[in-house]
């Protein structure tokens, strides 16, 4: 049913929800109940004086009725029933539920927003949860002390008979440790404030380093040619680094992000890239550049020299992420191992020959990337010894999909395939292995 | 002189409390406060029972637990595990290296109290 012949619904719901009968309004707008039926049951069209009295007795705008305020509300519902695994629904009543049952239609929009609300945070406090070392060092920390307390306490409340010096040595453990536990508490309480903003809780040095360099979107034009000096002075005055081991982890960063900019200053970057694809191999073939530093360039001037920013991620041997510049539709994990099909770690079994992929993103939003990997060797080489690897991948959105694309995920846990050879352990969006 | 009892656990408040309250059950009451030589020192007294917390400087419970298993004196010796993680994978860990009773944190002096005697009949 189109929309626009649902006047007579939102007329008859503002009048249920006014506490009016229908022959009471019909009284008052001058027309007969049976009329008024009619009308509210779609079967008369209303427009003109009509429909500007009925609108001024239920207190509502003529438009409100006429056109209905569910535009919105039937593209949220479009989506709930996308996102759906089942196919029962009648999709081409749309329009009519939303207009029949707009408090209902309503409902479901709210609870399906809701859902996916949840959906993101349960898998940010999952990742968390199962695989974040500090909580589970401090959820440790926490239940030691309080077995402290608990064991104290009772011996304090039980003991019938004991000497004053131990009374007085359990009383000050119990302040001890009842301090202890406080200051913990508001540790935990203070990192887990962030469990639903990915970026706001910073406790490692490397997630300071990295939102460090997001405040400053990856950008630092003004150390380009810096003595170590002034490099040191800029990192010693970022607030979001707030240890030693994440400012000397920033200033290693920012000497290799100026490294790179001297290789490939961005007046070279811009002439390379005016006009064309942001081809990295080609760009380190021009400029004689390291790949992995074209990577790096590109990825932080993306966001002014090209359409669309691209993301860079890299890890060492271990498959640990250590740096990540993350880019909308391909989710980095921050603590959980993420997806061993990413070209990432494929680069690391085939350390300095570049790969090129198409992948497809799991999810909702499936899109695709072209992800460029390459492995290189870091630190000096030794003879008889294997050196020490880092790969890093840089992530290029593609405009529309093609076929073919391999399909990776974020994380496990996260992650929808229900086939998948690499699975570590269930996903929260798909029922089993 | 009552039955011995070595409590390996690194956290000061606990080994007081738990000594305490062993002593005045009549248990002769030995402390270690550190992993890596805790299979020297259980060697070296030779208790009735170990009480071994999972996480210890320099060394694991069940590191600990694994190696003791492996030596004849000490093979069939009474442990109970003290642990701030309960899941049923710690929990098998624990029973996969041999121990004898797995008690998780937060535990209450009287459960304590009760499966040191029942691993220890006097």
């Amino acid at each position: 049913m189109a929309r626009d012949t649902l006047t007579g619904s939102r007329i008859r719901e503002r009048r249920v929800m006014a506490g009016m009968r229908q022959a009471e309004l019909a009284r008052e707008v001058g027309i007969s109940a049976s009329y008024l039926n009619l009308i509210e049951h779609n079967r008369r069209r209303i427009g003109g004086k009509l429909l500007v009295d009925i609108a001024q007795v239920l207190d509502v705008e003529p438009s409100l009725l006429s056109e209905g305020a569910e535009a919105a509300l039937i593209a949220t519902l479009r989506e709930a029933a996308a996102d759906s695994a089942a196919t029962s629904q009648e999709l081409d009543r749309i329009d009519e539920f939303a207009g029949r049952f707009p408090g209902w239609a309503a409902l479901i929009g709210e609870q399906h927003r809701r859902l996916g609300s949840l959906e993101r945070t349960a898998a940010t406090l999952t990742d968390r949860l199962t695989h974040d070392p500090h909580l589970a060092t401090s959820m440790h920390e926490m239940l030691t002390i309080v077995t402290a307390i608990r064991s104290t306490a009772g011996i304090l409340a039980d003991t019938r008979e004991i000497e004053p010096e131990w009374r007085n040595r359990f009383h000050r453990n119990l302040n001890e440790d009842s301090q202890r536990l406080a200051e913990s508490s508001q540790q935990l309480v203070a990192y887990l404030d962030g469990a639903g903003d990915a970026g706001a809780s910073l406790t490692l040095p490397l997630e300071e380093v990295e939102a460090m360099m997001a405040a400053h979107k990856f950008r630092f034009d003004a150390l380009e040619g810096a003595p170590d000096a002034a490099l040191r002075a800029f990192v010693e005055a970022q607030p979001e680094l707030t240890s030693s081991a994440s400012r000397d982890l920033a200033e290693t960063a920012l000497r290799q992000l100026r490294h790179d900019a001297g290789l490939l200053p961005l007046s070279d970057m811009r002439a390379a890239l005016a006009g064309k694809e942001a081809d990295p191999v080609r760009l380190a073939r021009e400029t004689g550049a390291p790949l992995t530093a074209v990577f790096r360039r590109l990825a932080v001037l993306s966001d002014e020299l090209l359409p669309a920013p691209l993301g860079l991620v890299m890890c060492d041997g271990s498959g640990t992420l250590m740096l990540r510049k993350p880019i909308e539709g391909f989710p980095l994990p921050r603590f959980s191992a993420a997806c061993p099909k990413w070209p990432l770690f494929q680069a690391l079994a085939r350390p300095m020959r570049p790969l090129c992929q198409r992948v497809t993103v799991t999810g909702r939003d499936a899109r695709q990337f072209e992800c460029y990997a390459v492995t290189e060797a870091v630190g000096p080489l030794e003879v008889n010894m294997d050196p020490l690897y880092h790969s890093y991948m840089l992530i290029v959105p593609v405009a529309g999909a093609e076929g073919g694309a391999r399909e990776v995920g974020s994380t496990c846990r996260v992650c929808p395939s229900r086939e998948c050879a690499g699975r570590r352990e269930p996903s929260l969006l798909a029922k089993g292995i | 002189m009552g039955k011995s009892v070595l409590l390996i656990e690194d956290e000061p408040n606990i080994i007081e409390a738990i000594s305490f309250i062993l002593s005045r059950d009549g248990w002769a009451v030995a402390t270690h406060s550190n992993g890596h030589d805790a299979v020297d020192v259980v060697q070296a007294r030779q208790p009735d029972l170990i009480i071994l917390d999972v996480m210890l400087p320099g060394k694991s419970g069940y590191d600990i637990l694994r190696e003791l298993r492996d030596l004849a004196g000490t093979r069939d010796l009474p442990v109970l595990m003290l642990t701030a993680r309960g899941q049923v994978k710690d929990r098998e860990m624990a029973e996969r290296a041999g121990v004898s009773r797995f008690m998780t944190k937060p535990f209450s002096n009287a459960e304590v109290l009760a499966a040191v005697r029942d691993l220890v009949p006097r």
